[in-house]
């Protein structure tokens, strides 16, 4: 059964390799997905933003590793 | 939802089927190394017939989940995938960012060939009837653990709309047929494969195809010609990450740099 518990295993890093780096993920998203269309005034901003925190979350955990490794 | 087969739909049926056979290829070639391992250290039946009964697993796990995941509304499996597939995308991204900006090494397939065939030679047979069972096990399974990320990524792929399941088993299935026959051909480890390339650049298209699908199931619009026809989106999402990554490797390696110059 070993090998079933490398599957469960492998199957959550296929996910999560920096905690912080998925938990942030989810969150924006949870925010992005209530929040953003409910913004009618501007609305086609809202595609862009969510591209934009997303790439900001990329950006901020890449520095933070670097720093750490730096 | 129906996919307009226009040019909007063929971006989206030709990114699924590209991002589908660059993913799939980086994980075959991993497990192809394995696989190739166990062949030249125990022999090639135990090997080929663990793999072959992995794929078979793994082909009944699509037929399986596939048409099932069209009785799910699209919108939910729109977000589940898309959170999904943002997850995956971004930490392949992140990791051949850093890759590439030399902060944690490159995956090397000859040091895990040598690796695996050490493995291979410690191991006991404890086999029966002219079959090796530590072999069957091994290759069963790196074909399963491999094989399990190939299977997510068709599946998360195809789940976006009607009719991309097809692409995205077609492009999974070409990468493993493609891999598969240099293997029988070379049978030696690809380690020639960019293996961080690809990685690369199916994060950038997971990515952005993650942040596609959450914006279609929340009912997030964009701005532009992408207002009416939200496929334009997926190419300026393509290019954004693209941006991003390929600011962020340089500032790696100058952080990298800046810090062994300040312990010298």
């Amino acid at each position: 059964m070993s090998w079933i518990r490398s599957i469960v295993r492998e199957i959550l890093g296929l996910f999560v390799d920096d905690g912080n780096f998925a938990i942030a993920i989810v969150v924006w998203l949870g925010i992005a997905v209530l929040v953003l269309p409910l913004i009618a005034a501007h609305k086609h901003c809202a595609g862009p933003a969510l591209f934009g925190g997303l790439a900001l979350i990329l950006i901020e955990s890449v520095m933070r590793f670097s720093r750490r490794r730096g | 939802m129906s996919i307009d087969l226009g040019h909007a739909g063929a971006t989206r049926l030709g990114t699924t089927l590209v991002a589908a056979f660059l993913a799939s290829l980086v994980e075959c070639v991993e497990a192809l190394t394995v696989v190739l391992a166990v062949g030249r250290v125990r022999g090639w039946r135990s090997a080929l017939a663990g793999a072959a009964v992995a794929l078979a697993v793994l082909a009944a796990v699509v037929a399986a989940l596939g048409p099932a995941l069209t009785r799910i509304p699209l919108h939910l499996i729109q977000l589940a995938a898309g959170t999904l597939i943002l997850l995956f995308g971004l930490r392949w991204l992140r990791k051949a960012i850093l890759r590439s900006g030399r902060l944690i090494p490159l995956h090397d397939e000859e040091v895990a060939f040598a690796k695996s065939s050490a493995d291979m030679r410690d191991g006991h047979d404890d086999g029966l009837r002219g079959w090796d069972k530590l072999a069957f096990a091994a290759a069963f399974n790196i074909t399963v653990l491999e094989g399990t990320e190939v299977v997510f990524i068709v599946i998360a792929l195809g789940a976006g709309g009607t009719g991309l399941l097809l692409p995205a088993s077609l492009g999974a299935g070409a990468a493993l047929v493609l891999i598969a026959a240099l293997g029988l051909l070379l049978r030696r480890p690809l380690a020639r494969v960019p293996e961080n390339t690809l990685k690369f650049a199916v994060g950038i298209l997971l990515s952005a195809f993650g942040t596609f699908w959450v914006a279609e199931g929340a009912g997030i619009a964009w701005p532009g010609p992408a207002t009416s026809n939200p496929d334009l989106a997926i190419p300026c999402l393509v290019a954004g990450y693209l941006g991003v990554a390929l600011w962020l490797v340089p500032v790696c390696f100058v952080r990298k740099h800046h810090a062994v110059t300040v312990e010298d």
